[in-house]
């Protein structure tokens, strides 16, 4: 079964959004979708450079209420 | 009132005998009793296996009895706990007793898994153990030049770490007369060559002035040892005479068995550090999934909200304060220079300049650990 996680990664400096977002798609299992929140203005363009190298699939990007909900489904 | 301590590294010492002095009185009439239960009867100082790993600290300096570290009051058990049964307030150890609480807290800590990349165990060196550290020093002093690569495991503790290891192989190398000889590329999972950003701000153009080499997202897939090349998640690789790795860690494998938490990470409230979904279970250190970088010194910030919200509740029933995600981390910039970062959820850190009293202190640091986690500072 393919879960939603969503893992809050607001206010954080370290270790920060995109490494939260990793360590969580390790434990991950394919084709889960995590949701990232992040209030780090950085995220909307290093979260999906990471997804894209690596090739997971970025499904939405956008900002709600000052934070930014980055939706990513595992693709291996 | 049975309060119960699980883990005696550094979180769960300070939060034993914070408790201890304010619970003084109450401890003297028998209303509290506090135990502590550990893996060990030794108290390992972790920062100092970076200076092993250069040979300027003995691996015996960083060790001191967990008993001698504790408040007489405090009831200290060596006896692991093996399972968490949290809806009949009670855990049972390894040696089969079981041990029934009011309030638990629990600060098992993390451990390092290199396993879980193929080939890192037997291909890289790594100062994330006494015994890694002490057989990457033998390496670093046979080693006459070539190329090392530096690579960085999700997630880790002490975050500043792959930084200081930069500045430090820099600084020996220099010193036994080869930096010329010697090429370092330091490999990193994120977009920057640190996750906080005033680090990576900071710490690049002292990379540039060293000559080290960068390459950013990589995150390590696996170790060719035979060949001596290092893959990436990302599809690069690079060619290594030596790999020195920060393993990726998870929490304790009891925490895992007893599902409190995927991959060993307790679900834990922020502010209040309490277990999610039980106000009697307190959670601090490496082993909260906090967005906190996973330090000594944020589990001693932590520490001390968690002794005193005890403490309140059992004075007041009320608990008086929140942790605000406070870190303070030294970084060490070489053999002879430091700086430190300080933050917390909203503050990010604003770096100094490196210098010389700030090594000093670090230094000395190293050891009045033993008098923080004692509680006296
Ligand atoms: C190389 C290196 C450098 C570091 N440098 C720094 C630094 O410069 N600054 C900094 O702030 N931090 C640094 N750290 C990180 C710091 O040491 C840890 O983050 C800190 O020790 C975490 O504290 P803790 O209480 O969560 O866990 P620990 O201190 O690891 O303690 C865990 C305790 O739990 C016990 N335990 C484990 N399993 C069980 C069980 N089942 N039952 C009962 N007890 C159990 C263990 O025996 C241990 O006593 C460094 C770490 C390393 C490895």
């Amino acid at each position: 079964m393919s879960e939603l996680k969503t893992i809050d990664a607001r206010n954080t400096f370290c270790p920060g959004p995109l490494m939260e977002l990793i360590t969580y798609m390790k434990q991950a299992n394919v084709g889960d979708t995590l949701e990232l929140l992040s209030t780090d203005e950085g995220s909307a363009g290093d979260v999906p450079d990471w997804v894209n190298k690596v090739g997971h699939d970025l499904i939405s990007s956008e900002k709600i209420d000052g934070v930014w909900h980055v939706k990513v489904r595992k693709a291996k | 009132m049975r309060i119960l301590i699980v883990g005696g590294g550094t979180g769960g010492t300070i939060v034993a005998n914070n408790l201890a002095r304010r619970l003084a009185g109450e401890i003297r009439s028998r209303k509290v009793r506090i135990t502590m239960l550990s893996a060990s009867d030794q108290h390992m100082y972790q920062p100092g296996l970076l200076y092993v790993a250069f040979g300027q600290m003995m691996p015996d300096e960083l060790y001191r009895k967990q008993k001698s570290l504790l408040e007489a009051c405090i009831d200290f058990h060596v006896d692991p706990v093996d399972e968490f049964h949290l809806d009949q307030q009670t855990v049972k150890t390894i040696s089969g007793k079981s041990y029934g609480y009011d309030v638990l807290v629990i600060a098992t800590g993390s451990r390092i898994v290199p396993k879980e990349i193929p080939g890192l165990a037997e291909g890289a060196e790594t100062f994330y153990s006494e015994a890694g550290a002490v057989k990457m020093f033998k390496a670093l002093r046979g080693f006459e030049g070539g190329k090392i690569a530096i690579v960085v495991g999700v997630p880790h503790k002490c975050p500043i770490a792959p930084v200081e290891l930069v500045f430090s192989l820099h600084d020996y190398f220099k010193s036994r007369g080869i930096r010329d000889k010697v090429q370092i590329k330091y490999h990193y999972p994120i977009g920057r060559i640190h996750t906080i950003e005033n680090v990576a701000k900071w710490a690049k153009p002292a990379f540039d002035n060293m000559g080290i080499e960068y390459e950013t997202l990589f995150n390590v897939k696996e170790v060719d040892v035979k060949n001596s090349v290092v893959m990436s998640e990302e599809g690069t690789e690079a060619a290594y005479d030596m790999l020195i790795a920060i393993p990726p860690h998870r929490g304790m494998e009891t925490i895992e068995k007893n599902s409190l938490g995927q991959g060993g990470w307790i679900p834990t409230n922020r502010y209040q550090l309490t277990m999610d979904g039980y106000d009697d279970v307190y959670v601090l250190g490496d082993t909260t999934n906090l967005p906190v970088s996973k330090t000594g010194s944020a589990a001693h910030f932590q520490a001390e909200v968690v002794s005193e919200n005890i403490a309140s509740k059992i004075k007041i029933g009320a608990p008086v304060r929140e942790y605000d995600g406070k870190v303070y981390c030294f970084i060490e910039t070489g053999h002879d220079s430091a700086t430190y970062a300080m933050f917390d959820y909203v503050n990010p850190p604003d770096l100094k300049e490196p210098n010389k009293p700030m090594h000093w202190f670090k230094t000395s640091y190293n050891k009045m650990y033993w008098a923080s986690v004692r509680g006296l500072l």
